[in-house]
């Protein structure tokens, strides 16, 4: 991992309270298994804060991409349970940036509603009666 | 509000957005509310249930700033908030219809969304002459007291429809008010700005849309969630001004290394507003960031809040006829810099000779 702590360049610290309160949320995920959503647009972030908090943050094993509304990358960081979780709109622009402190990201998850459409359609390409109620 | 009509999650499931999509959509709504990400089953939850909002946007006297900065919203996007999440039945420079159909489109919407719609309303409103704003052959103050009272409530969107802004500075022609100096019978919610940043105008139309209301609002009337903080406390040049640090001129070796600028007239510690975090052009940058000190633009009576470029502690000093003077003063020593410059750069520009605005004028 690349040091954060420079001496080239005054260090604006900005990032390093955000990098703190990821360790606590790790903390808490573990323990109790609660989940923490930062959102990175609710912060002040100079121009050098948010490449050094990506550049601290790393990159890990998973990389997805959810196609709903633009896409969405959902990135795992070097930190296992610390996911950088980006969402575009149609016109590929960014509109929100959050950093989740999850064992899975929720968005990444099926969700019931999806699955109960699902059973439904599939039921209907396969010409079976639906015997699960939504 | 359309009470009839399909709701925001029916509409959204009906462009084949799953439910992954919609919880995506709550997500960056908040997001763009300022809203705690933890809010979003709240947001999900009242979404399920919204519908759209019929709105209607009067503009009067305004340079269209504001409409410009609101088509530049990307989150969500322009296309998407007016045909999906809000019905714009008037907007006199966004709508085909012109003249007459225009006029009527208005009138159909304050009569079936009676009490229900939202007036959204940007630049001042002239109390002197009323010649000097018309639309329609109606006076901005008739068409703002028609229209306001069958509103569940008005936005004033921008400096001039928040505080008077640019047409009610010194002298004031045109004896511009702001909106909340005439309608006293609604809730008026002040989005001030020149203009104001573009997610900040949809945020507070999300909110409205999302949870029927108003969001709550500071001594100024504008939403706490945006106008909360000043610049100075969420920029992220404060740690400099904490150390002492500041940009003395805007080329010097603290202006290089990006150092406070308060005592280039940055008017961050008295500004309310969101531009430091949520920032310009799809977050880029905004102006503080590019190296320029705030104007103060949020604030009421920004334009005769004394010189942009002296520091919030010096004396600001009787604002009389000489500032006329002064201008022109000012524009003189510009003048002077320029021809130093040039002739500085002479030998640089002679291989890459470039057309400069003052050569231009020069030659006039």
């Amino acid at each position: 991992m690349p040091s954060i702590n420079s001496d080239d360049e005054p260090w604006r610290g900005n990032a390093l309270p955000l990098l703190n309160e990821i360790r606590h949320a790790l903390e808490q995920l573990l323990s109790s298994g609660e989940t923490t959503v930062i959102d990175l647009g609710a912060l002040p972030m100079g121009p050098q804060d948010e490449a050094e908090l990506l550049a601290a943050l790393g990159t890990g094993e998973v990389d997805a991409t959810i196609n709903a509304g633009g896409p969405s990358s959902v990135r795992e960081t070097a930190f296992h349970g610390v996911w950088l979780v980006t969402h575009r709109n149609e016109l590929d622009e960014i509109v929100a940036r959050f950093v989740e402190v999850a064992f899975v990201p929720e968005l990444l998850m099926s969700q019931p509603e999806d699955v109960a459409d699902s059973i439904a359609a599939l039921a209907k390409n396969l010409g079976v009666e639906q015997n699960i109620r939504k | 509000m359309a009470s009839n009509g399909p709701t925001i999650a029916e509409v959204l499931r009906q462009q084949g957005i799953s439910r992954r999509g919609f919880l995506k959509f709550c997500a960056t709504t908040a997001s763009l509310m300022a809203l705690p990400p933890s809010m979003v089953p709240a947001i999900a939850a009242a979404l399920e249930n919204a519908r759209r909002p019929s709105v209607i946007w009067l503009s009067f006297q305004e340079c269209t700033g504001c409409t410009e900065s609101l088509t530049r919203s990307h989150s969500p996007s322009i296309e998407g908030l007016i045909l999906d999440q809000v019905s714009l039945d008037y907007h006199h420079t966004l709508q085909a219809a012109s003249g007459t159909a225009a006029e009527a489109a208005r009138e159909a919407a304050m009569r079936e969304n009676a009490g229900k719609y939202l007036l959204v309303v940007d630049g001042s409103i002239p109390l002197g002459n009323a010649g000097y704003s018309t639309i329609a052959g109606i006076s901005n103050l008739d068409m703002l007291k028609e229209t306001a009272a069958g509103a569940a409530a008005v936005i004033a969107v921008g400096t001039c429809a928040a505080y008077g802004g640019i047409p009610a500075a010194l002298p004031n022609p045109t004896g511009a008010v702001p909106v909340s100096a005439i309608i006293k019978d609604k809730p008026v919610l002040n989005v001030p700005g020149c203009p104001p940043i573009p997610v900040v105008i949809t945020g507070v139309l999300a909110h409205f849309l999302t949870f029927g209301g108003l969001p709550e609002l500071d001594a100024l009337g504008r939403p706490k969630a945006f106008y909360g903080e000043s610049i100075h406390d969420r920029c992220y040049r404060r740690p400099f001004y904490d150390q002492g640090k500041f940009a003395e001129t805007f080329d010097d070796e603290g202006a290089r290394k990006g150092w406070c600028l308060f005592k280039l007239g940055c008017k961050g510690p008295v500004t309310y507003n969101a531009c430091a975090t949520t920032k310009w052009n799809q977050g880029v940058s905004f102006p503080i960031q590019s190296g320029h000190g705030c104007l103060g633009c949020s604030e009421p009576g920004f334009w005769d809040a004394g010189p942009f470029y002296k520091a919030l502690s010096m004396p600001i000093g009787p604002v009389k006829a000489a500032v006329g003077a002064a201008a022109a003063a000012g524009v003189a020593a510009g003048v002077a810099v320029a021809l130093r410059n040039r002739s500085a750069k002479k030998g640089a520009q002679a291989a890459h000779q470039k057309v400069t605005v003052d050569d231009l004028e020069q030659k006039k």
